[in-house]
């Protein structure tokens, strides 16, 4: 499935890489817990979590995962933005919450990773 | 045969500074990718740096990364002023943690830290001492997972 199959679907306000969204996503890594996101992230693979400082995005980038998507509306301030930007990362917001995200994608057959 | 010494860095990291946690990997990361390494043991050494250096961060006044790239792997050495850790084997559980309220705010101190090193490594040692720091030395092979 595609980013932009995944913002349609979920109902995603796209914040950064607009022309990013035709990248395939195969798996799904769902976490506030850094950690637990560069354990088990791998590439092709969509990172949801409701952390918005800039560690997120440093997380994103060493973990090497296609796009964030923050959950329950949350929105990060600017210079995370710009720091997604730079390093080159999709990032993208929706009111719905983690547990229903990941519902919505697991039907659709969209994998977690262990 | 003895592996030949290609490269050697060190980086400086600052205790409690979490405005630029993770700039250092972020370096280390532009800096292997740069030399062609394959994909696998670029990304786990980074994992280990980023990982290391967050625990310096978040626990100790400063430490030292030093990355020594030989022809066979990839090293880390990371040293720290910092509290020690009395019981190096219940830290080394997955899910024991003694991070604060505020890091985990930052979304670390889940205690994953030291067990994801581990698992991203080939060879994992750590040294500590209460009260004076501890030394983590981390061995990432070139071939191992071609």
């Amino acid at each position: 499935m595609t980013l932009a199959e995944i913002k349609e679907l979920i109902g995603c306000e796209v914040l950064v890489g607009d022309d990013g969204l035709a990248v395939e996503i195969r798996d799904v890594v769902a976490s506030d817990g850094m950690s637990e996101i560069l354990a088990f992230a791998r590439a092709r693979e969509l990172m949801i979590t409701g952390l918005t400082n800039i560690q997120s995005i440093r997380t994103a980038d060493i973990a090497g995962v296609s796009a964030v998507l923050y959950c329950r509306g949350k929105v990060p301030d600017k210079r995370v933005l710009e720091f997604a930007r730079e390093k080159r990362i999709p990032v993208l917001t929706t009111t719905k919450g983690m547990f229903e995200i990941c519902g919505i994608l697991y039907g659709k057959g969209l994998c977690g990773v262990s | 045969m003895t592996a030949v010494e290609l490269l050697r860095e060190s980086y400086e990291i600052q205790g409690r500074n979490f405005d630029k946690a993770g700039e250092i990997s972020s370096e280390i990361k532009a800096l292997l990718s740069g030399l062609g390494l394959d994909a696998a043991p670029t990304r786990r050494s980074v994992i280990v740096a980023f990982e290391a250096e967050m625990n310096v961060v978040m626990y100790a006044r400063r430490g030292t990364l030093t990355l020594v790239l030989t022809d066979a792997a990839i090293g880390l050495e990371v040293r720290d002023e910092g509290p020690g850790i009395p019981d190096i084997e219940t830290a080394m559980q997955e899910g024991f943690s003694t991070a604060s309220d505020e890091m985990r705010e930052l979304g670390f101190g889940f205690g994953m830290g030291l067990p994801n090193m581990k698992k991203n490594s080939d060879e994992f040692r750590i040294e500590s001492e209460v009260g004076k720091g501890t030394s983590v030395f981390a061995t990432i092979r070139l071939n191992a997972h071609a």
